[in-house]
């Protein structure tokens, strides 16, 4: 049966017209030969043919589809009653698409990073591992490992290694973050590169020719693409390069901002990348099929007890292992804040069904004459019902349509905003996302269309046209049920309001944390010199003539050079460290700090302060280095109740230098406690290449001026040296708490459109009340009631479910915010000022929805009212 | 069929079709023509009822077993013939094959002589 006859009626309709025609001619030709009279030749024929009219009836009945046709019918009877209305209409589809649209974007961030398998084969078998009680690995404890294993059937080795890329021709050189692979990484992951090869095995070690593997990215960008690049060179920190392969475009590890790999047993020294102490790597394994985690790990923690029990001189060996699944190893940070933000997205979408159910409840209501005429007139309640979830069903697709465009607006900013995101480079929208989308617009037509019509089943036959005429107080049900939804409508905004509240609170105790130095008016720029074009005595003269030139540009209150980050930039390096003098420690106690080196001038340029002591000797700045600057909480740790200034540390084995000043405390981040710090003089650091340091320099008025003349004094002394990362350094802490401030800034912008929807809703339902009680009202009146009187009737009216929802709020945060508490710096969960700050918002927006109803209730004129 | 006869009527049903298929078998002809054929090879004893020939012509070449293209009719006016498509052939084979039997079952019920063919005399 061709159901497609359903679009072919109307010419269906014309076609058995014209064969009627025929017929009735025909059949009148034969009458008139019989020898008739034209009028009884006619008047038979037709009597012959019996009604024309039902045989066009009945075939369009036949070419019908009645489900169809009836579901069609409602389609537009439908859109016919919200084209009526089309401001409410309008409000309701933008509520939709707000609310479908926030939670298809957060659906799909969610699945793409949280959810979605490693994009490498077998990718539950990948896994992190971890030497216990240690943030990275050794290369000595990764080779023991590798060797003596029988639960994985690869491991990888890796770090982090930036260069600076020269240009070939006109292009400036520039600054890309590299990774270190071992050769067995790609394995381990089961990954090929899809231009050349991975490093061979005479590559991967420190004697090799040097060898690339370049990101997609990279090639695209920089070599536009060419299929011809393997075998080609690039230049590294001034030394050639051989491109032995590029990667597939969706390949990034460990995240998205490394541009290219180069072998880490070729660029690393083997005295660290063999050592069992230094902990700078991180490892990863394939799990042999069929092998447990729990298994593997037992093992490696076997061999790392063996290697802690013949090593117990050396510092800072594990002796035992751990382990995490590779995904969770890299998305593991964002997880609480993603489902927070899925949670919140979900919040509004519930909210903006209730709003729009609301709205459809306050209507219907007001079109009950109508249907209870229409049940007169043997309107079935199912098909009722029908129409209404059809109304529902147009307002929540035009939304789930408008949400998906906005939904792909939210994510590309996003991806835009948060580029480092863990796997943000694998968000994208997909069949889930449409297939998301569809299953919110039918939940959200289901959700509104079902909580609307609850009041439809209330309606019999006459006694609403009898009541609604005369009584005042339309259907009590309804009203309440009006008043629950919005109480709940209220709640859910309570709750997202807390949460947007305690996390704007925790960060802006996080921006506005003292992190030990001054943060206004600096700024720091990263330089760093090619390694084989600047040999140690060239570092240190050209880092010399530069600050001098620095300094003596007008404005400039003080320069320094640092190197391993400023304050608020990250943990970075530390190393272990003894005190002579202080009795031997046993070798897992040994003690470790932040370590960081700096010319003598970079406490007053940064205004760190200097406690006791004096800076470091400018005259000895670059030659063997005797002194040793360390921090207060460094001194109040590790020399209790000693005069730290004389004593001598020996840090990583080096020999014992002299302490010669105590400084202020600084934080590695934004709300980090103090941890101790030791400060050594600049370049004395011996895996200091490539030789690369953090200007900063402090001005009075506007530093961000100095940014463009500062880069130029840097390109007269050398065109190839690049400057990156030129941040003053409220930007480098706004930096460090990016992630912080886009929480609480999308939970807030959430939490504030919940607030105008609830206000939307309170203001809507509490007019539709008022004028549900226009008559009564003018009774009142007619009887003596104060304007006072009317208005407070009104105000409680509305006031009552908002304060209802303010309670049940208050309850569900209580347990709500407990799921937060990770997120938030220096705040309690139930922190009294955010709530008390939220509820007294929250109810002057509910005062102020319900006044203007209640105002206008109060100045009804009598006689008009009763009268209505 | 006579009107007002419910047997002749519920009899019929179904049978309206088939004998559509059988008459344009003998060639195209418009919709005056199928009812004019019918009632005449029946001997005046159908009258094809308009109120159902119609919508049935549609319904058969919605199905495929006829198709249909307008012409002259006999007084030369536009008609809407109809003619039997191969598939409509092969569907009249199965609908005669079925009548035949049927007819025969029902003349062994009442008793009547009937012949191997199932014809009945």
């Amino acid at each position: 049966m061709n159901w497609l006859r359903i679009f072919r009626r109307e010419q269906a309709d014309l076609d058995v017209q014209q064969e009627i025609e025929t017929f009735l001619a025909e059949e009148t030709a034969e009458n008139l030969a019989r020898g008739m009279s034209p009028e009884e030749s006619r008047r038979l024929a037709r009597i012959k043919f019996g009604n024309p009219q039902q045989i066009r009836e009945n075939l369009w009945r036949q070419n019908s589809l009645t489900a169809l046709d009836s579901l069609w019918r409602d389609l537009r009877f439908a859109a016919r009653t919200l084209r009526r209305t089309p401001g409410f209409a309008l409000i309701a589809v933008l509520v939709m698409t707000f609310g479908i649209g926030a939670s298809i974007a957060a659906f799909t961030i969610v699945r793409s990073v949280l959810l979605n398998p490693l994009p490498f084969p077998n990718p539950e078998r990948l896994v992190r591992l971890y030497e216990t009680n240690h943030t990275a690995e050794t290369g000595g404890t990764f080779s023991e490992w590798r060797t003596q294993n029988q639960s994985f059937s690869d491991m990888g080795i890796g770090g982090s290694k930036s260069h600076s890329l020269s240009g070939s021709g006109n292009e400036l050189p520039e600054d890309v973050v590299g990774g270190m692979f071992s050769r067995s990484v790609l394995h381990t992951l089961g990954v090929q590169p899809v231009l050349g090869r991975n490093f061979a095995e005479d590559e991967d070690r420190p004697s090799a020719n040097p060898t690339v593997l370049l990101s997609w990215g990279l090639w695209q960008r920089r070599f536009g693409g060419s299929p011809s690049i393997v075998n080609q060179t690039i230049r590294l920190d001034a030394k050639l390069y051989t491109i032995v392969g590029v990667m597939p475009a969706w390949f990034a590890y460990p995240d998205s901002t490394v541009q290219l790999w180069t072998p880490i047993y070729y660029e690393v020294r083997p005295s660290v990348i063999r050592a069992i102490g230094n902990h700078q790597f991180w490892v990863i394994g394939r799990l042999k099929p069929g092998v447990a985690e729990a298994h593997a790990v037992a093992e490696l923690t076997q061999i790392s007890r063996r290697i802690y029990d013949q090593h117990r001189d050396i510092a800072f060996v594990a002796n035992s292992a751990s382990a995490s699944p590779l995904l969770e190893s890299i998305v593991g940070d964002v997880k609480t804040p993603l489902y927070i933000l899925l949670g919140a997205t979900a919040c509004v979408l519930f909210i903006a069904c209730l709003n729009v159910a609301n709205l459809l409840v306050a209507r219907s209501a007001a079109r009950r004459k109508e249907h209870s005429i229409r049940m007169a007139l043997g309107g079935g309640r199912l098909q009722l019902l029908r129409q209404h979830l059809m109304e529902s069903f147009l307002l929540s697709s035009a939304g789930g349509g408008l949400g998906l465009v906005l939904a792909n607006g939210a994510i590309e900013w996003v991806i835009r905003a948060r580029q480092d995101m863990a796997r943000v480079e694998a968000i994208r929208m997909d069949g889930y996302a449409a297939a998301a989308a569809v299953g919110l617009v039918a939940l959200c037509a289901l959700i509104t269309g079902l909580v609307s019509s609850f009041n439809v089943r209330g309606v019999t036959l006459l006694a609403t046209p009898q009541q609604s005429s005369r009584a005042n107080s339309s259907g009590r049900a309804s009203v309440r049920l009006r008043a629950g939804l919005l109480s709940l409508e209220v709640g859910l905004t309570m709750v997202l309001l807390i949460a947007a509240g305690l996390l704007l609170k925790s960060y802006s105790k996080l921006r506005s944390a003292n992190i030990g130095c001054v943060t206004e008016n600096v700024l720091q720029m990263v330089i760093r010199l090619p390694a084989t074009r600047y040999p140690k005595g060239q570092v240190e003269s050209f880092f010399e003539t530069f600050l001098s030139r620095v300094r003596s540009l007008p404005g400039i209150h003080g320069a320094g050079f640092i190197k391993g980050g400023v304050p608020a930039d990250g943990y970075g390096p530390d190393d272990g460290f003894v005190v002579m003098g202080q009795p031997e420690l046993p070798p897992d106690q040994r003690l470790f700090a932040i370590h960081r080196w700096v010319d003598p001038g970079y406490f007053a340029a940064i205004g760190i302060p200097i406690q006791r002591g004096r800076t470091f000797d400018r005259n000895q700045q670059f030659g063997h280095a005797t002194e040793v600057i360390i921090s207060e909480s460094f001194a109040r740790r590790y020399l209790t109740g000693e005069d730290p200034l004389g004593k001598h540390l020996s840090i990583a084995d080096d020999p014992p230098r002299q302490i010669v000043a105590v400084v202020g405390d600084t934080r590695f981040a934004p709300g980090e406690s103090a941890k101790p710090v030791m400060y050594s003089q600049l370049l004395t650091d011996p895996a200091g290449e490539p030789h690369s340091a953090t200007l900063v320099v402090r001005s009075d008025s506007d530093v961000t001026q100095f940014g463009i003349p500062i880069q130029r004094l840097l390109w007269q002394m050398d065109r190839e040296v690049p400057a990156s990362d030129i941040l003053t350094l409220n930007q480098v802490v706004g930096r460090s708490i990016l992630n912080v401030s886009f929480d609480a800034f999308l939970l807030a912008a959430f939490a504030g459109m919940s607030l105008l929807l609830a206000a939307v809703g309170l203001f809507g339902v509490l007019t539709y009340i008022a004028v549900q009680r226009t008559s009564e009202m003018g009774i009142r009146i007619a009887l003596g009631a104060q304007k006072e009187h009317l208005l407070k009737l009104v105000l409680v009216d509305g006031l009552r479910p908002a304060l209802i929802g303010l309670a049940l709020g208050l309850a569900a945060s209580a347990g709500l915010t407990q799921l937060i508490r990770s997120m938030l710096y220096q705040t309690e969960p139930l922190d009294p000022v955010v709530i008390v700050v939220v509820g007294s918002v929250l109810l002057l927006v509910a005062i102020a929805a319900c006044l203007v109803p209640a105002w206008r209730a109060s100045q009804l004129d009598p006689m008009r009212a009763l009268r209505a | 069929m006579r009107k007002g006869n419910q047997a002749d009527t519920e009899m019929l049903k179904g049978t309206l079709d088939m004998m559509v298929l059988r008459t344009l078998a003998t060639g195209d002809a418009h919709g005056h023509t199928i009812a004019k054929v019918i009632e005449r090879t029946s001997e005046d004893v159908l009258e094809v009822e308009q109120g159902s020939l119609y919508p049935a012509l549609h319904r058969l070449e919605d199905r495929g077993w006829v198709s249909s293209y307008w012409g002259p009719s006999e007084n030369n006016r536009k008609a809407k013939f109809y003619r039997l498509t191969t598939a409509g052939r092969k569907q009249l084979g199965r609908e005669t094959t079925r009548w035949r039997q049927m007819a025969r079952a029902i003349g062994l019920v009442m008793g009547e002589n009937v012949q191997t063919d199932g014809r009945v005399e």
